[in-house]
């Protein structure tokens, strides 16, 4: 844990892939013990690790929000946050968003039939969740510029925004 | 009642009542994961009867509905199982889909590309569930020793209305699976459809919106290993040699080797494109210690030589050149108007096009083109394999599994039975996951690491790696006479490795004196479908020029079209004219209709496009401002004919998405290339469409008929190229001729 704390403390990416260390992380209520190179994503210690796939790559370089995340309520990227950064912040995953797909933004989606793929789906759902969160009652232009970070290859993008704001009227 | 002779062999009706839990039929036992939220849950049944292979009934009525194609966002998953259950007459509350596993022995054509597998798969669907449900009444006659022809069935139940007795398919279903298969069956009439033509959400909204495992990269084993290839970083490249002394030491990794994904002499089938065959693969512990050694790896590579290879495409046999060299977009634009003004194949003439141009009043000449374009389907590829001593399993999102089993036979010597392949949902296809060198590459690296292995491209590998949709460019002629009517018309177009010109589609059959010509040039660039096939270029070239000759004629773009369909209709030019002229009339009446053509409101300018591809007539009115000097679409208007329509609100959907898809594509979309580099290797350089950049409003109108359905998948995505280009020239006073119409600008060679 000592090793775990330089790191956490330590802004600069670490070069050195050799380093493993145990970070222990508070993902969806839990408490998950890890043992990986600090420099790994969170995106790869969720899905290669504790076998949390709901969370997608789509880039690797934070530029279409497949992987978003929950830090502390914040939508975060999870492709390019190393997991020595995360400490002790609450991570929630689409897994830990509501039981059962209750939250008021997946009913949104299921009442406008969002999906085609559904690939990125999880991640607009998060980065929806914590904006409506921030923001509850969102012109269409609060809506597509809080969203236009999320890239929906099949195109949903006019469903998408109808089930945000079907949520946000609640 | 239509009466139909079923057309299954025997073994698509394995019947078998010893089955309990129909553990045969789910192969594909992970997904049992994914039930649906227990408030919703249907109490499953003690035991399953199998009808046959698309359906089991449970001893309490609950129906499984195998889905057969593999889903990629198209929604067959909900679809095709709404057919069945229309015609085995059940109520939809009632039904749990699963995925079908791929056997070619059950199901026939398990394949998603070319808008088919509705239009392929309407009749046996249809057959799946009216054989089940007949053989279902003649349980319940023998039962109430009655006529059948007295039985009748409603929402999951049998009635004897005679008697007043009833039996719910639960009941009956033991003793239905001893019934003999139906040799012909009555289907219903379109008008007492219950399920087809009424919207249903997807059968996997839930799984999606909780992101449960159903992805190809989701997939897991006990024991799995990551995987990755390296593959050279240009086309005209290949390996030379490999120092994998660094990586190999870094934690984690198992193996670094190289692959060659076909044997020598290996012929090629259509979908087995690779412009990478020798390949370096880690494998590892996880994704990132992979990636890590990935790029410690210290690889020379070399230029490849000149060659040819035979393709057998479906049987045919033709013989590919691929020229070595490293290849450049800038050479590229200047040998497609170097081989434009040369002659071209010429695979249609109709009257004597020569002379009517010599004579004509006006003569319209322009030429339009547009870059090569990579899927980017948003899970790139990849593939869980595992690989044992005479036996291969395999599972990932695929579009074409009977394609690619043949492939891997031949490279694993294995024979085709003990090739498994399970069918995941894929995150996106657009064309690009029919072609499966990754699948082969996973095979072969975890035969060498004798492991279950999940192969995993970075969006840098799947960006790079080729099987792009081609480079066109094409020139189109129109001839007026002085009354503007259109005497001739001609069409020369070409591209980079294949040209995209329909010799018999519309204007063909609609035009006296007609011309078309092909050509192309040879590349080492590999190239595949995507979505819509040349349609996806050639629709809005087309649709921009006929906006364009019908400004010059003095006609409404409508009435200009409408003119020479009515022409096409009544006195056809030629006999092969691949469309109807009524069906695409009547979008395009549709779309007039719909969207108040004539009415346009002060700053919005309004584009007009009609295409008929893969069986389905789609109109558009693309409305377009400019605000703070950028182009906003306002709205789409459109129209289609795709026959009955199974699934109204999830068919909306696909409309919807191509619209954006096209639009995304049209104003951004390119891949260019340096010295062989493609020059795009992420989102942050390739530019994908956002929702800001999306139009405001898209509206969906389907023309209502009893036509047998056509797909979706693909015929709502070439039109809007068009409308697009045509709302934009109202807008600015300027046409686009060369895609993409913002971000970049053709540079001429």
């Amino acid at each position: 844990m000592r090793h775990a704390q330089i790191l956490k403390n330590c802004s600069v990416i670490f070069f050195n892939s050799n380093i493993m260390a145990n970070f222990t992380l508070n993902i969806n209520g839990k408490k998950q013990q890890v043992d990986v190179d600090p420099n790994t994503p969170l995106l790869w210690v969720l899905r290669d690790h504790l076998n949390l796939v709901g969370t997608k790559y789509g880039c690797g370089i934070a530029a279409c929000g497949a992987c978003t995340i929950h830090l502390q309520g914040v939508a975060v990227r999870s492709c390019m946050l190393p997991v020595s950064q995360v400490g002790n912040q609450a991570v929630t995953t689409i897994e830990g968003l509501s039981e059962n797909g209750g939250h008021p933004v997946q009913q949104a989606w299921l009442e406008h039939d969002v999906p085609q793929c559904g690939y990125c789906q999880a991640g607009q759902i998060m980065n929806a969740a914590a904006f409506l969160k921030a923001n509850p009652s969102p012109s269409d232009e609060d809506i597509e510029s809080a969203m236009s970070g999320n890239i929906c290859r099949c195109g949903t993008y006019l469903r998408i925004k109808a089930a945000i704001k079907s949520a946000a009227a609640g | 009642m239509t009466l139909i002779k079923t057309t299954y062999n025997r073994r698509s009706f394995l019947k078998t009542t010893t089955l309990a839990g129909g553990g045969m039929l789910l192969g594909f036992s992970w997904l049992a994961s994914c039930n649906p939220t227990p408030e919703e849950a249907l109490a499953m049944p003690e035991e399953w009867f199998d009808i046959n292979a698309f359906l089991k009934i449970g001893d309490n009525g609950i129906v499984t509905i195998m889905s057969p194609n593999p889903e990629f966002g198209q929604n067959v998953i909900t679809s095709m199982p709404m057919i069945v259950a229309e015609e085995l007459d059940v109520d939809w509350k009632n039904v749990v889909v699963e995925q079908a596993p791929f056997n070619s022995e059950k199901y026939t054509r398990q394949f998603t590309g070319g808008s088919q597998g509705i239009r392929r798969g309407w009749e046996g669907l249809r057959m799946a569930g009216a054989s089940a449900r007949q053989m279902l009444r003649e349980a319940a006659a023998q039962a109430w020793q009655v006529p059948v022809e007295e039985t009748s069935t409603e929402a999951g139940v049998v009635h004897h209305k005679a008697s007043g007795r009833s039996l719910g398919y639960g009941e009956i279903a033991s003793a239905a699976a001893q019934v003999p298969v139906p040799e012909e069956v009555q289907l219903k009439e379109v008008k007492d459809f219950r399920i087809v033509g009424t919207s249903r959400k997807n059968v996997r909204g839930r799984e999606i919106v909780t992101g449960k495992p159903l992805f190809g990269v989701d997939y897991r084993r006990e024991g799995m290993l990551f995987a990755m290839i390296a593959h050279p970083p240009a086309f005209g490249l290949k390996l030379k040699s490999v120092d994998d002394t660094a990586a190999r030491a870094m934690p984690g990794i198992k193996d670094i080797f190289t692959i060659k994904t076909y044997k020598e002499g290996y012929e090629k089938g259509y979908f087995d494109t690779d412009a990478f065959p020798e390949l370096v693969a880690v494998a590892g512990e996880s994704t990132w210690q992979v990636m890590n050694a990935k790029k410690a790896l210290n690889i020379e590579w070399e230029p490849i030589a000149d060659s040819t290879e035979t393709l057998n495409v479906f049987g045919n046999k033709q013989t590919v050149h691929i020229p070595a060299g490293r290849e450049n977009t800038t050479d590229h634009i200047a040998e497609m108007e170097k081989m434009a003004a040369g002659p071209g194949e010429a695979p249609r003439r109709d009257g004597d096009p020569e002379t009517a141009f010599q004579t004509a009043a006006k003569v319209i000449e322009r030429t339009y083109s547009a870059p090569f374009l990579a899927h980017n389907c948003m899970e790139p590829m990849n593939f869980f394999a595992h690989v044992t001593e005479g036996k291969a399993e395999l599972a990932g999102p695929t579009q074409a599994p009977e394609i690619m089993e043949q492939t891997l036979s031949a490279r694993l010597g294995l024979p085709l039975e003990k090739i498994e392949i399970h069918l995941t949902r894929m995150g996106g296809g657009f064309g690009r996951r029919a072609y499966g060198h990754h699948m082969v590459e996973a095979a072969l690296i975890s035969q060498k690491v004798n492991a279950p292995v999940q192969l995993f491209y970075s969006r840098e590998d799947d960006m790079t790696f080729g099987i792009y949709r081609p480079t066109y460019q094409i020139t189109y002629r129109a001839a007026l006479d002085a009354d503007n009517n259109l005497i001739a018309f001609h069409v020369k177009g070409g591209g980079i490795p294949e040209h995209s010109v329909f010799p018999d589609r519309f204007p063909a059959g609609a035009v006296d004196n007609y011309l078309a010509e092909a050509w192309k040039i040879d590349s080492n660039i590999t190239i595949g479908a995507f979505r819509a096939p040349r349609s996806n270029f050639t629709a809005g070239a087309e649709q921009s020029f006929l906006d364009e000759v019908a400004e010059i004629a003095g006609k409404d773009p409508i009435e200009f079209r409408l003119e020479l369909l009515e022409r096409a209709q009544n006195n056809p030019v030629g006999e092969n004219n691949d469309y109807d002229p009524a069906r695409y009339a009547g979008v395009l009446e549709l779309v007039r209709e719909k969207s108040g053509w004539g009415q346009e409101q002060p700053g919005v300018h309004r584009g007009l496009s009609a295409y008929f591809c893969h069986n389905t007539y789609v109109a558009q009115v693309l409305d377009l401002a400019i605000e703070n000097g950028k182009p906003v679409v306002k709205r789409v208007c459109c129209a289609i004919d795709c026959g009955i329509v199974i699934n109204p609100d999830a068919a909306t959907n696909m409309a919807e998405g191509a619209i954006v898809d096209g639009i995304g594509n049209a104003f951004y979309g390119a891949m260019s290339f340096k010295d062989g580099v493609p020059e795009k290797t992420n989102f942050d350089t390739y530019r994908l469409i956002r929702m800001n950049e999306a139009p405001k409003q898209i509206d969906v109108h389907f023309v209502q008929n009893e036509i047998a359905p056509t797909g979706m998948g693909e015929p709502p995505f070439p039109p809007v190229f068009g409308a697009l280009a045509n709302a934009l020239y109202k807008a600015t006073g300027k046409r686009h001729y060369h895609q993409p119409f913002l971000g970049e600008q053709r540079m001429l060679g």
